[in-house]
C-alpha cells in the first residue's frame, strides 16, 4: 500500500545554502455542466454567436430577478461528495459588488460565508508516493460575460453568453508544494469532476480556470511567507510556468533582503513572467452582503442522500477494483482510471475479450499503441478511430494465435482507417498465422536444404546461427509463421 | 362625465357589468379629466390612444366575468410596461421601454383592465413628497403647492383627483400608506412575499411591496386580490393561500383585539395627530373591538435601520444603471470616465445620497458596525411585533406624525424629511401587511390618516377592521378641482 503524506514533494529553490519550499493554494473556476444557467433559463451552449444566449435575467433590466436553478444545486453537491466533503445543508448566497461593463448586475452573486460545500479532500498519486491535499470549500457563482478588447481600436464589445453560467469555485488548502503536485491536482479535479459529470474540464473552452496563489518560505519553516495571487491562469503548462517563475521571484527578493508584497499579479505567456496587476492596497472592496432576491438555500438530508446514491464509481475506487479484479499495477491502473473515457474504454476492451480474455495484452495494447496513434492525431480517446470492440477482437486473435504480435501491429494500421474488423483484414489478406506444423516442417525442410553448409556449421556448434534460420523461416512464410512452432521444428530439425 | 369619474371602482365594475357604462365611455372619461389635470404633474407618460383603442375593443367582445371588465387604470411607473416606457421617475431611465411587463400588471390585465398611463413617483421610489422625480414634483389635489407624500405621490394625485378609478404603488418603507394618508385615500401595503416583485424596479429588495390605492376598502380589497399571487418567478413569493378579499370583507370585528403601542407617542408629535389617534381609538370601541396596551419597545430603532438597510441594498440594486446596456449613457474618455459621468448626470441627489450611504455601510470596516448591526435590530424589531400579536389582533397607529406639508418645505432637510416614515418603517423591516386609511382632517383641512397593522398573510382581517372603522368615520375628501380652474 502507498503511503499517503501531506508532505512528499522534494521540489525546492536552493540559493547557495539556502533551501527554500514553495506553498501553493489554488482557486479554480469549474464550470458547472448544466443545460442552463445558475439564475436563468438561458442555454450554456458554447460558441453561439455572441450575445444569443442572453435573458432578461442575465442582462439585469430592471426589476429582473434570479431564481435558482435547481440541477446546479444537485451538481455542486454531488461534486463535494465526490471530494469527500462536508455538505451544508444552508448556505447563503451574496452579492460581490464590482464596476464592469462584463457585468450587467454590477454585482456576481457568489457564495461568501456560508458556502454550499466545506472542508473535503483529494488524494494524488504521485511518482513517490501517495498525497492528499484539503479542500477548503467549494461554492456556486455567476460567471461574467466576455469583454473582447481586440476587434475594434475604439471600442470594447460585449458578449453576454457566459453571463450567469454556474461555476463552482473550488479552493484548495495551502497543501500544493510544486508545480508537478499542481498538476495532479488539476488533472485530479478534471477527472473526478468527469467521472461525475459535472464538469467538462475543457480548459481550452475555460470551462476550467484557476487562480494561484504562491508563497515561499525557508525549509523546516513553519510559517507561511505572503502570497501572491496570480490570476486565471488557463493550462496546466502555463500554471507551472507561472509558479516557477513566481516562487524564484520571491526567493530572489528574500535572498535581497527585499520583502514582498501581497498583490495580484498577471502571467504573461509571451515573456514567461508575472507582473503585478494590483496591489493589497488596491484591492477591491467587494461589499458582500446576502442577496435579498434570494432566500437562504436549504436543503434536506434526502436530497442529499438522493445524490450520494447515484454517485458513479469514482477514480480511487475504480483503481482499487482495477488492481484486485484484473491483477494491474498501481501504475498501470493509475493511468487507466485517470480519465473516465480512458477507463469506459478499457472496460469495454474487457468485457468484449470475453472468458479468455488477457488483461495484461489489452494494458499493453491500450497504452501502447492506441495511446501512440492517439497522441499523433492529437485526440481524445471518446474519438478513437479504432473502437473497443474491435481491438477486443484484435487482441484476441493474438491471444489465440490467429496472429503474431507483429502482425497484428500490420493488422492495427489496417483497422484505423474506418475501424475495420480485424478479422476481415486477416483474412482478406491471408495475414493468418501458418501454425499447421506439417506446412511449416516442409518450410524448413527446404531451408535447411538450401542451407546447408549454414548448417553443418550450426551442428559444430556455431550456435548464434540459430537465429538465421529463424529469420530465414519468417521470411519465407511471409511472417505469418508462428514462431512458437518454428522454434520448436527447428530444433528438431538441425 | 365628471360623474363616471367620481365613482368608485366597485361601482363602475357594477355598471360595467350591468352594461349601464361602456370601457369606452369611463376611458374617456378618464382621460378627459387627465388631460384637463395637467396641472398637477401626475403623468410621467399617457397611453390614452392606446387605452382608447383597447376600450373599444372591449366593448366589441366584452368579457364580463372578468373582475376589472374593460376598467381603465394608471399605475406608478415603477411598474415596467410592455412597449410603454418606464422611468422610475429617473433621468437614468428616461429612455427605457421594457420588453416584459410585471407580474402585478399582468394580473390585472388579465381580469380586463387597461393601462392608461404611468404615473409620477420620486425618483427610484426615494422621498416622501414625490420631489425627487426627474419628471419634476406632483401637486396634492387638496391644496396648492402641497405635496402629494412620495414615493408613490403621483398614484395618490390621481386616485384623489379622479384621474384614474384606482391605482397602485410600491411600498418600501411608507411609500402607499403616507402618500394615501397626505390625499385622504386608502392605501394598503401587504405582508412582504404577497405580491411578486417580478417586473418592478427595485429600491430595496427585501423592503419593497407592490399594493392597491384606492378611494375605499372595498375597491382597495378587490384589488389586491387580484394583484397578490404566487409567482415563480420572484424567489422571495410566498406561496400561501389567499382568499378573496373582497368577498370576504365582513364589518363585524366584535371582539377583536386591537393594540395600541405606547411608543408611537413620539416627542414633538402635533396635537392633532395625538386626538386622531384617540379618536381612532373610540371608533375601534364603538365597532365592539377590544382596546389593548401594548409594547413595541425597539421601535426608536427603526427609522435608523431602515436607513442603513434600504441604502444598502438600493447602492446594489442600483449598479445596474451604468450606461451600458439601456438607458442614459454620458459619453466619458474610458469605462471609468463614463460610468462616472453616466451616474452623475443620471441619478438625482436624493438617489445619490442613498447610494452614498449604501456603499458606506457595505463597506469593509463598517459592515459590522452598520448593516450587520441593523440586520440584528431588524431582527429584534420583528421579533416586538409577534410578541405583540399574542395578545392582539391587529394594532393601529397613526399613519404619519403630520399632515402634508408644503412644496420646498422639506427638501433641503433630509433628516425631518426621513422622519416622515416613522410610523411606516417598521411595518415594512417586519414584513407585516399595513393600512393607512383617511380618518380625520387637521386645522387646516388636510387629510390625516391611521395606519392598522396586521399579522404576517392576515390581510383580511385587517381590510376587515379598516372597513368597519371606514363606516364609523365617514370621511369625505374636499377636493375643489382648484387646479381646473
Amino acid at each position: 500500500m502507498d503511503e499517503v503524506s501531506k508532505d512528499s514533494s522534494e521540489y525546492l529553490i536552493n540559493r547557495g545554502d539556502n533551501q527554500y519550499e514553495v506553498v501553493i493554494g489554488l482557486e479554480v473556476h469549474a464550470q458547472v455542466t448544466s443545460n442552463s444557467k445558475l439564475f436563468s433559463s438561458s442555454s450554456t451552449k458554447f460558441g453561439s454567436e455572441p450575445n444569443t444566449q442572453v435573458s432578461l435575467v442575465d442582462a439585469a433590466f430592471p426589476g429582473m430577478l434570479p431564481v435558482i436553478n435547481e440541477y446546479c444545486v444537485k451538481q455542486a453537491i454531488k461534486t463535494g461528495i465526490g471530494l469527500n466533503a462536508q455538505i451544508n445543508k444552508r448556505s447563503v448566497f451574496d452579492r460581490k459588488n464590482y464596476f464592469y461593463a462584463d457585468l450587467p448586475q454590477g454585482y456576481q452573486i457568489s457564495q461568501f460565508k456560508d458556502p454550499i460545500v466545506g472542508e473535503g479532500k483529494v488524494i494524488l498519486d504521485m511518482p513517490n508516493g501517495q498525497k492528499e491535499v484539503g479542500i477548503e470549500r467549494l461554492h456556486l457563482e455567476q460567471d461574467a460575460g466576455k469583454s473582447i478588447h481586440d476587434l475594434d481600436p475604439q471600442n470594447t464589445f460585449v458578449d453576454l453568453n457566459r453571463s450567469g453560467v454556474a461555476l463552482m469555485e473550488i479552493v484548495s488548502k495551502p497543501d500544493l508544494r510544486s508545480p508537478d503536485e499542481v498538476s495532479a491536482y488539476i488533472k485530479k479535479l478534471r477527472s473526478i469532476m468527469r467521472y461525475l459529470g459535472t464538469c467538462d474540464g475543457n480548459m481550452q473552452e475555460g470551462s476550467l480556470r484557476a487562480d494561484v496563489n504562491v508563497s515561499v518560505r525557508p525549509i523546516k519553516s513553519k510559517e507561511y511567507g505572503t502570497r501572491c495571487e496570480i490570476k486565471n491562469v488557463n493550462s496546466i503548462k502555463f500554471m507551472q510556468m507561472a509558479i516557477e517563475y513566481e516562487a524564484n521571484r520571491q526567493v530572489d527578493l528574500i535572498e535581497d533582503g527585499k520583502s514582498i508584497d501581497q498583490e495580484t499579479r498577471l502571467f504573461d505567456t509571451k515573456k514567461n513572467e508575472t507582473r503585478s496587476m494590483r496591489s493589497k492596497e488596491d484591492a477591491h472592496d467587494y461589499r458582500y452582503f446576502p442577496d435579498p432576491d434570494l432566500l437562504p438555500l436549504e436543503v434536506t438530508d434526502e436530497f442529499i442522500n438522493n445524490i450520494k446514491s447515484n454517485i458513479p464509481e469514482l477514480p480511487d475506487d475504480k483503481k482499487k477494483r482495477f488492481i484486485d479484479e484484473f491483477n494491474l499495477s498501481a501504475y498501470e491502473a493509475t493511468i487507466l482510471v485517470s480519465d473516465i473515457e480512458i477507463a469506459k474504454y478499457f472496460e469495454e476492451v474487457v468485457a468484449k475479450m470475453g472468458k479468455n480474455r488477457d488483461i495484461k495484452l489489452a494494458v499493453n495494447w491500450i497504452t501502447g499503441e492506441l495511446f501512440a496513434l492517439l497522441n499523433s492525431k492529437n485526440i481524445e480517446i471518446s474519438q478513437s478511430p479504432i473502437s473497443a470492440k474491435n481491438l477486443a477482437i484484435l487482441i484476441n486473435l493474438i491471444k489465440n494465435g490467429t496472429i503474431s504480435g507483429k502482425i497484428a501491429k500490420t493488422v492495427f494500421e489496417l483497422m484505423i482507417d474506418g475501424d475495420k474488423d480485424p478479422q476481415k483484414i486477416v483474412e482478406e489478406k491471408g495475414l493468418k498465422q501458418q501454425s499447421d506444423p506439417k506446412a511449416l516442417e516442409a518450410l524448413i525442410d527446404k531451408i535447411i536444404n538450401d542451407n546447408r553448409d549454414k548448417a553443418v556449421e550450426y551442428k559444430q556448434g556455431k550456435e548464434k546461427l540459430f537465429g538465421f534460420f529463424v529469420g530465414q523461416a519468417m521470411k519465407a512464410s511471409g511472417g505469418k509463421a508462428n514462431p512458437q512452432l518454428i522454434n520448436e521444428l527447428l530444433k528438431k530439425k538441425l | 362625465m365628471t360623474d363616471i369619474t367620481s365613482l368608485s371602482l366597485t361601482s363602475l365594475v357594477d355598471k360595467v357589468k350591468k352594461k349601464e357604462l361602456s370601457s369606452e365611455e369611463i376611458t374617456k372619461s378618464f382621460i378627459e379629466r387627465s388631460e384637463k389635470s395637467k396641472k398637477l404633474n401626475t403623468y410621467i407618460t399617457d397611453n390614452f390612444e392606446n387605452a382608447l383603442n383597447k376600450a373599444k375593443q372591449f366593448d366589441e367582445k366584452p368579457n364580463l366575468d372578468l373582475k376589472l371588465p374593460g376598467i381603465p387604470i394608471a399605475v406608478k411607473d415603477l411598474f415596467c410596461t410592455k412597449d410603454v416606457k418606464t422611468t422610475a421617475g429617473s433621468k437614468i431611465l428616461n429612455n427605457f421601454i421594457p420588453p416584459y411587463e410585471s407580474t402585478v400588471t399582468q394580473n390585472m390585465w388579465n381580469e380586463g383592465a387597461i393601462l392608461l398611463g404611468k404615473l409620477n413617483c420620486d425618483e427610484f421610489a426615494m422621498g416622501s413628497s414625490n420631489e425627487t422625480s426627474f419628471f419634476g414634483n406632483v401637486q396634492n389635489p387638496i391644496d396648492e403647492n402641497l405635496v402629494p407624500g412620495g414615493s408613490s405621490g403621483g398614484s395618490a394625485s390621481a386616485l384623489a383627483a379622479h384621474l384614474t378609478p384606482i391605482t397602485i404603488g410600491t411600498d418600501t418603507g411608507g411609500s402607499i400608506r403616507q402618500p394615501a394618508s397626505f390625499t385622504g385615500t386608502v392605501g394598503l401595503k401587504p405582508t412582504y412575499g404577497s405580491c411578486s416583485r417580478y417586473g418592478i424596479v427595485a429600491f430595496a429588495s427585501s423592503l419593497d411591496q407592490a399594493g392597491p390605492m384606492s378611494q375605499n376598502v372595498k375597491d382597495c380589497a378587490l384589488l389586491h386580490e387580484i394583484i397578490s399571487s404566487y409567482d415563480s418567478k420572484d424567489s422571495t413569493s410566498i406561496d400561501f393561500k389567499r382568499n378573496e378579499y373582497s368577498k370576504e370583507l365582513n364589518n363585524n370585528i366584535k371582539g377583536k383585539k386591537i393594540g395600541i403601542p405606547k411608543e408611537y407617542r413620539v416627542d414633538g408629535m402635533p396635537e392633532e395627530i395625538e386626538e386622531l389617534w384617540k379618536k381612532g381609538i373610540e371608533y375601534v370601541k364603538d365597532c365592539g373591538a377590544e382596546i389593548i396596551d401594548i409594547s413595541l419597545p425597539h421601535t426608536n430603532y427603526a427609522l435608523p435601520t431602515y436607513y442603513i438597510v434600504a441604502p444598502a441594498e438600493a447602492s446594489s440594486n442600483l449598479a445596474r444603471y451604468d450606461g451600458v446596456k439601456y438607458g442614459f449613457r454620458a459619453d466619458g474618455i474610458n469605462l471609468i470616465d463614463m460610468y462616472e459621468k453616466t451616474r452623475s448626470e443620471g441619478f438625482g441627489s436624493e438617489v445619490q445620497r442613498r447610494i452614498m450611504i449604501g456603499t458606506y455601510v457595505l463597506s469593509s470596516g463598517y459592515y459590522d458596525a452598520y448593516y450587520l448591526k441593523a440586520q440584528k435590530v431588524r431582527k429584534l424589531i420583528k421579533s416586538d411585533f409577534d410578541e405583540a400579536y399574542k395578545n392582539v389582533d391587529a394594532i393601529l397607529t397613526p399613519s404619519t406624525p403630520s399632515s402634508a406639508f408644503k412644496i420646498g418645505e422639506k427638501t433641503n432637510d433630509p433628516i425631518s424629511m426621513y422622519l416622515n416614515d416613522i410610523f411606516t418603517v417598521p411595518v415594512n423591516l417586519a414584513g407585516l401587511p399595513g393600512i393607512s386609511i383617511p380618518a380625520g382632517h387637521d386645522k387646516k383641512g388636510y387629510p390625516l390618516g391611521l395606519q392598522l397593522i396586521g399579522k404576517a398573510f392576515d390581510e383580511q382581517n385587517l381590510l376587515n377592521i379598516a372597513y368597519a372603522m371606514e363606516e364609523k368615520i365617514g370621511f369625505e375628501n374636499k377636493i375643489s378641482d382648484w387646479w381646473m380652474k
